[in-house]
């Protein structure tokens, strides 16, 4: 056991403390999440805005590092980061995907070649595990669906910190030895990953560790408000019209729609509607569920499809993110597993980035959404790629075909290419 | 035989820091009751006024969610492991 020590830096430079989301009770800025003096509702960083505003202009960022630490005066850190180049992932133009699916400005944002593990997770993970370190933890922890096992080894590897996290045993390979390789301790839990994240409550209580997504989350979920800062300062300096996100917890569609909110608070970009639009996998689909019966509140559900990473039954977020969908005009719809396998081959084929089964997903929702014409022609959109194909290898191997087998000759080459072109 | 409930951290300090106390209990209702008796005001933590389950708090009999039981109502039997956790985790 490791307890955290007895000096914390309750501030930084740019924020104060915590306080509920819910009902506002204010809280040290320590390793906690929850509000447990009154609510229980999630605790949020409080940040000093006139400060920020002081500290920063699009010319001070564009002269910061080319990682989410070019953002860092928006980040709840109060000293030097851990940094391992994450962030700063390629805005991708995608015309071939646009003209495919009848629109004129599509991007993808792909942090499917995010630094060091190739998912969005890095991004929270590098905020969660400097904030550990500062609040003095020796051991950090996470309940993950894959990607965020895969990030927390391998910052932790990097940071120096002793590393124990939990996912589900029914993971793909490549979840499972992307983790391995940095060598934590590695728990495959018997059961899904609500059961995961419940056991892993149970364990923060009992043991002294950061769990990045438990009694560290109001600062690790901060991070993902870096893919909302990049699209905006991508797009050069100005918002979409409409986001496709993946949606699993809910947080990092909350979290996008923060990063929007205080680019405009302090003057960075000029304000306009944006419309956040989720994607669920149907076999785990409690937010759209909940948002196609025009609830406020999220159902449990127990997850059965090949989307693993965003298999999240029992979603912390669901009703926020409920609430930012219909706020903003967006609409939040799921996608079946072959739907899925589809999207990840649409995206491959037009425009050479291979995702796993969450952009999978949030590509299928996009073109359902564009169907059923609720993704205007005109509108600016961005989707938001969170992970890398090449660790769900398993989910497509089946629907891909094979190679043509061929001897080191000119006339097996001939034969096999004549076959190719009927195929194709 | 009774009931093991394992209690969060943000609660322990109704139960003079224990992480799990041991109670008799036919339901999670009852339960809620019992431990009121036990350590005043935990009951007005756990709920709201109506005494419904706060919505920032689910409540798991042997690792299953009672809202895929039958919610407060659910039965406990001798030697059920009860874990009361913060909704907002993982992600």
């Amino acid at each position: 056991m490791t307890a955290t020590l007895a000096c914390s830096p309750t501030t930084g430079p740019t924020f104060t403390g915590l306080r509920c989301k819910e009902c506002g009770h204010p809280y040290e800025a320590g390793a906690r999440h929850v509000c447990e003096d009154v609510c229980f509702g999630p605790l949020e960083v409080v940040y000093d805005y006139e400060a920020i505003k002081a500290r920063v202009s699009r010319a001070t960022i564009e002269a910061g590092p080319a990682s989410i630490w070019r953002y860092r005066d928006f980040l709840p850190i109060a000293g030097d980061p851990i940094d391992v180049g994450t962030g700063f992932t390629p805005l991708l133009k995608a015309n071939n995907l646009a003209k495919r699916l009848g629109l004129k400005s599509l991007y993808i944002k792909n942090d499917g070649v995010n630094m060091p593990t190739l998912s969005f997770k890095d991004r929270v993970v590098s905020v969660a595990l400097t904030r550990a370190r500062e609040l003095g933890f020796s051991t950090v922890s996470c309940a993950s669906t894959g990607n965020l096992a895969n990030s927390t080894a391998a910052i932790a590897a990097h940071a120096g910190l002793e590393c124990c996290v939990f996912i589900p045993s029914d993971l793909e390979l490549g979840k499972v030895l992307g983790t391995l390789i940095y060598n934590p301790t590695l728990m495959a839990v018997r059961g899904n990953y609500d059961q995961v994240n419940r056991l892993c409550s149970e364990v923060a209580n009992t043991f002294g560790w950061g769990f990045v997504n438990i009694n560290l989350r109001p600062y690790y979920s901060e991070g993902s408000k870096t893919l909302g800062y990049e699209v905006i300062e991508q797009l050069g300096w100005q918002l979409p019209d409409h986001i496709v996100a993946p949606l699993a917890s809910g947080s990092l569609f909350t979290k996008i729609r923060k990063g929007f909110d205080e680019f405009i608070k302090v003057g960075l970009v000029d304000e306009k509607p944006v419309r956040f639009s989720g994607a669920q996998a149907e076999g785990c689909s409690p937010i759209a569920q909940a948002f196609a019966e025009g609830r406020d509140f999220i159902t449990p559900v127990k997850p059965n499809t090949i989307a693993k990473s965003i298999a999240i039954g029992n979603p912390a977020d669901g009703p926020y993110a409920i609430d930012i969908a219909n706020r903003t005009g967006g609409q939040i719809a799921a996608v079946n597993d072959a739907e899925i396998i589809d999207g990840i081959k649409l995206l491959a084929e037009t425009e050479g980035v291979f995702t796993e089964t969450a952009g999978g997903t949030t590509i299928a929702v996009l073109k359902k959404l564009v169907e059923a014409g609720q993704i205007n022609p005109e509108e600016t959109t961005v989707a938001y790629i969170t992970g890398n194909g090449l660790k769900t290898t398993e989910a497509v191997a089946p629907a891909i075909g094979e190679p043509y087998l061929i001897d080191a000759q000119l006339e097996s080459f001939k034969q096999a290419w004549q076959q190719a072109q009927h195929a194709h | 035989m009774a009931v093991q409930v394992l209690i969060p951290t943000p609660l322990q300090k109704f139960t003079n820091d224990e992480a799990s106390v041991s109670l008799e209990a036919s339901s999670i209702d009852a339960l809620i009751d019992a431990l009121d008796g036990r350590f005043p005001g935990f009951k007005a933590r756990l709920c709201d006024e109506n005494g419904k389950l706060r919505r920032f708090l689910n409540i798991y009999v042997n690792s299953e969610d009672i809202r895929f039981l039958d919610n407060q109502s659910t039965p406990l039997s001798p030697g059920d492991e009860v874990s009361i956790v913060p909704a907002v985790a993982g992600g």
